[in-house]
């Protein structure tokens, strides 16, 4: 015992090195399934808060940016307005519409922290339980597809951005409709994703959109990039293209929750189609 | 003994502030981003006891952790980086010498083995962090090179900050 005692004391780095190691390893692999380790990260008071300052005076940095954007996005806003089309057939009684309801609706918020240069990439946005976010809702800015909410605080929720390793988005071709998913390539490129498992029959020409296809969690149609690139690494018994993304991350200011009304149906179905299959 | 403490807890919050706020947005070429937090390991007194070493680094790796929402991770490469630097200390540097060597800074240490200990260290703590990160062996060739961009920046870094606050006089 005593011998131990002394050989512990002795070698104490090591051991003290391997306690603090295992500790440390256990909180990173637990992190994406255990909710109390959630404490440690940017959704938290100190944390929340700094960004938050910090990013106030950024935003001065960037107000001409947002302010030409915001103004694009009103005129496109006001060229979809009744008043602003003309009607070719007789007037008619306006009627309430009973048969288009809506089923996504936007919570506009405002990121206040942002990462492009990891691996694994997350924005902080100032939303979070009390205005209604849930984990799993698709993020959008006015220009296209950022990501999905990963974590929910009360305040403030932490967004998974396309520029994940494991972010994975239905997208199809605009023209010709043929359906791949929308992942983030391994060179670490903020402007580039992959367009893969496209079906080989698709004729892709450079330039072509991409979009969200109804598979996904976003409503269908929404701007994921433009095909840069027909052959990209990887190519075999499917087509992979590289797309030029349509958001600029590095420029991130704005961006909309997308709440869904049938996710929640959508999600009991599948479960429980899920359950019948076992 | 206070002015140590204090010298070390204004470092600890300059550096992570620093970090966060202003390296955090910073990379070359998407390869090369410094962690220049690490030097407050690095600048820790000779005399430290190991346990309050491991528990700071794992300490500044949670802090880091929790501004980068990857929690786990910095510490994990934080506790290795002060192991190594345990190893380090004790193979290059005597120990009765301790007492006119209080801190292992560039002034006082010299450029030579201040150098080869922030490289080594700097390697190790990158190496780790960017595979734990990775954790893909098919993307190793980006990783290695995210790996020594990111280091040779860092170290660059540190040595301009040790060139910043050289103070002749510690030497004697």
């Amino acid at each position: 015992m005593r011998n131990l005692l002394i050989f512990i004391t002795k070698y104490n780095a090591f051991f003290l090195f391997l306690i603090f190691e295992i500790a440390s390893l256990i909180v990173y692999l637990k992190y994406n399934s255990f909710q109390k380790a959630s404490v440690i990260n940017s959704t938290n008071q100190v944390t929340g808060n700094l960004y938050a300052r910090a990013d106030e005076v950024k935003g001065y940095l960037t107000l001409r940016e947002v302010n030409d954007q915001l103004a694009r996005e009103n005129a496109a806003l006001r060229n979809q307005l009744k008043s602003s089309q003309y009607i070719d057939t007789v007037a008619h009684k306006k009627v309430v519409d009973t048969i288009y309801k809506q089923q996504y609706e936007y919570i506009a918020a405002k990121v206040i922290n942002n990462s492009i240069n990891k691996r694994n990439n997350y924005l902080t946005i100032d939303r979070g339980s009390r205005e209604g976010i849930e984990k799993g809702m698709g993020v959008i800015a006015s220009n296209g597809v950022v990501g999905k909410i990963a974590f929910v605080g009360e305040h403030l929720s932490i967004v998974q951005s396309l520029l994940h390793k494991d972010s994975r988005v239905s997208g199809m071709l605009a023209y010709n409709k043929e359906i791949g998913y929308i992942q983030w390539g391994d060179d670490m490129n903020p402007r580039k994703a992959l367009l893969v498992d496209v079906s080989n029959n698709a004729q892709p020409k450079i330039g072509e959109p991409v979009v969200t296809s109804d598979l996904s969690l976003f409503p269908a149609g929404i701007p994921l990039g433009k095909v840069s690139k027909l052959k990209a690494k990887g190519t075999g018994f499917f087509l992979n293209l590289e797309v030029a993304l349509a958001v600029d991350f590095s420029k991130l200011e704005y961006v909309d929750v997308v709440i869904n009304k049938f996710a929640k149906e959508q999600a009991g179905l599948e479960a429980q189609e899920k359950k019948a299959d076992e | 003994m206070s002015r140590i403490i204090l010298t070390n807890l204004v470092r600890f919050l300059v550096l992570v502030l620093l970090q966060v706020l202003l390296l955090k947005n910073i990379t070359l070429y998407n390869l090369s981003t410094p962690y220049l937090y690490i030097l407050f390991i690095l600048l820790l007194p000779f005399e430290t006891p190991n346990i309050l070493l491991f528990a700071l680094s794992f300490i500044l790796g949670l802090t880091i952790d929790a501004f980068y929402d990857t929690p786990g991770l910095h510490a994990a490469a934080c506790t290795l980086l002060a192991f190594v630097r345990v190893l380090f200390i004790s193979i290059t540097v005597q120990k009765d010498g301790f007492d006119n060597e209080p801190e292992p800074t560039l002034s006082i240490m010299g450029f030579r083995w201040f150098f080869t200990y922030a490289l080594i260290l700097t390697l190790f703590h990158h190496f780790f962090l960017f595979n734990l990160e990775v954790f893909r062996i098919s993307e190793i060739d980006y990783t290695l090179s995210r790996f020594l961009l990111s280091s040779v920046f860092t170290v660059f870094l540190m040595l301009v900050s040790g060139l910043l606050f050289f103070r002749k006089k510690e030497r004697k």
